[in-house]
């Protein structure tokens, strides 16, 4: 379940993408996600699609972690997939019954697909080479410059960081309360719509429960070590932006550029 | 009931080479028998208590429960053999999720599909064996319980599955003295009224098993490093440390009295029996004294 997420997990390594200033790590990565939606021809997509496997193997990244990512998608299309096939009004290309599917329909399937593939790889590529610190890290200095108009910033940042972190301790402790209800005959996967419904409430109660306590927890802890906000506080690792970092973010403009066919 | 040859379990994750946690492991438990297993964190006590009911299936070897084949089980075997297999996973109460103590305990007897009688009664009878009578407790919310008496009723929800094979993983966890004294009374006060119920308790006291267990695996990195009587396995002292654990104080005890040439001929594991041992010896030794120097 959301122990298999490849979005949000951090694997740490000693690549050029992991040693990257973050704040240009996200920069890049934001660009890279605009070019997405920016390409619209063939041509396009493979160049973007070049440019991603290439980051990856720079990243020293599987091929199978890719793979792994994509699995989740799996479930969104199956219940998206059909929608666009068959109610997108177009030329029709078969005819089944009062279903049709046109050729618009099946083009808009495509990109749908490559778009959504896209977006994982470009989102696991951030968080796979980011420990969490440095992702919040980068964004509380992307945001600095907002502290001015009184706009929270490091609260942001904090408030991301541990939206992240908690991901994965919640996947445990989903893993854990299944198992326990499994064991009580819940029909946690098997069975028809309503034991499973109420399998899901044995699930979800528990769950609740878990992550209100642990957030209340955390808060004491991080009261307790006298935590006050951003005010004052400095940092153990200090980034600094480099040559590369210029090179990242001017990179991603010119794939998003190249891609998007606007150069 | 339990069966392993050559039981390995391993651990795969992306981009992380495969972590083996149980490493080719081979023994038997039979009905009725009351079996402590103990390791330290990390040692693969986990992991097997899952592959017991199927939650995880062997990479490796066999494993055969209740005549069921873990391996090659089938989506129907599965629901039987948790339904014969019972267990109680560490901090248990965190899996209450019932608006009343009745229904939380209720929701396994249901899953199986019982008569509302049956269910009734079955409640009954594991809120009594957890020492919550129904009567008193069963309207209440189980969320607005003390921490052992939530735990309690979890248990109480896993009972009530009238499974013939009990695991419990560190249910005494987190509990004070006196809640676990409470705790190892109502697990023997079970095993006397179902003999035939067959009871696997993950612990890392030794004095938790001491008096009442058949017998006692040791795990260490995945392997059984030990198995027998708790005399066996308890008077090790020096190997039980050098994994990490702590060997019951009595038997350390003897261990070092031995030491010091002292003639201590059975084995105690319990403080009553090594105090009644140790004075006897200490009788003897002063006889032998008043003898030689003559007085």
């Amino acid at each position: 379940m959301l122990r298999d997420l490849t979005v949000g997990m951090y694997l740490p390594g000693n690549s050029r993408l992991h040693s990257l200033h973050p704040g240009a790590k996200i920069i890049a990565t934001a660009i890279l996600m605009l070019a997405v939606f920016l390409v619209t021809s063939m041509s396009g997509c493979l160049v973007l699609a070049a440019v991603l496997f290439g980051l990856w193997g720079l990243a020293g990244l599987s091929p199978r972690l890719l793979v792994q990512g994509f699995r989740p998608l799996l479930w969104v299309l199956l219940l998206v997939l059909p929608l666009q096939l068959f109610f997108t009004p177009g030329p029709p290309l078969a005819v089944w019954g009062p279903l049709a599917i046109s050729s618009t329909g099946v083009e808009g399937s495509l990109w749908l697909l490559y778009r959504l593939a896209a977006l994982v790889a470009i989102s696991s590529l951030l968080t796979l080479t980011t420990s969490p610190v440095a992702l919040a890290d980068g964004l509380e200095q992307l945001l600095a410059p907002l502290a001015k108009v009184r706009f929270p910033a490091h609260e942001m940042a904090m408030v991301i960081s541990i939206a992240l972190r908690f991901i994965p301790l919640l996947g445990e402790e989903a893993d854990i309360i299944g198992k326990a209800q499994k064991s009580r005959g819940a029909a946690l996967d098997s069975g028809n719509l309503g034991q499973r419904s109420k399998a899901a409430v044995a699930f979800l109660v528990p769950m609740i429960l878990a992550s209100f306590r642990r957030a209340d927890e955390l808060a004491l802890a991080m009261e307790s070590r006298c935590y006050r906000g951003g005010a004052g506080r400095t940092r153990l690792r200090r980034t600094r932006i480099g040559a590369a970092e210029i090179l990242a973010v001017l990179g991603a403009a010119a794939v998003a550029l190249i891609a998007g066919g606007r150069w | 009931m339990i069966e392993a040859r050559n039981l390995t379990y391993m651990y795969r994750s992306p981009g992380v080479a495969p972590v083996t946690a149980l490493d080719r492991l081979n023994f038997e438990i039979r009905r009725g028998q009351s079996v402590g297993i103990m390791g330290p964190t990390g040692s693969g006590k986990s992991t097997l208590i899952q592959n017991l009911n199927g939650l995880l299936r062997p990479t490796g070897g066999s494993l055969t429960v209740d005549g069921i084949r873990i391996e090659t089980a089938s989506k129907k075997q599965m629901s039987v053999l948790r339904s014969r297999v019972g267990i109680v996973f560490q901090f248990p109460e965190q899996q209450l999720f019932e608006a009343t103590v009745f229904a939380d305990v209720a929701f396994g007897p249901r899953n199986l599909r019982l008569a509302a009688a049956e269910v009734e009664k079955r409640v009954a009878r594991a809120l009594e064996a957890v020492g919550l009578p129904g009567e008193q407790f069963a309207r209440r919310s189980p969320l607005a319980l003390s921490g052992g008496q939530k735990r309690r009723v979890a248990i109480a929800g896993v009972l009530a599955m009238q499974p013939q094979l009990l695991i419990l993983d560190e249910p005494t966890a987190g509990l004070d003295p006196g809640g676990r004294r409470r705790f190892l009374q109502m697990v023997r006060a079970l095993r006397q009224e179902q003999p035939g119920l067959t009871i696997l308790m993950v612990t890392h006291r030794a004095e938790e098993l001491a008096g009442w267990v058949d017998r006692v695996l040791v795990l260490h990195e995945g392997r059984l490093l030990m198995a027998g009587s708790e005399h066996e396995v308890f008077t090790r002292t020096d190997e039980l440390t050098a994994i990490g654990l702590q060997p019951p104080v009595s038997a350390v005890v003897f261990n070092r009295l031995r030491q010091f040439g002292w003639e201590l001929n059975s084995e105690a594991l319990q403080p009553e029996e090594a105090a009644k041992l140790i004075a006897g010896c200490w009788h003897k030794r002063m006889e032998e004294k008043a003898k030689c120097c003559g007085t």
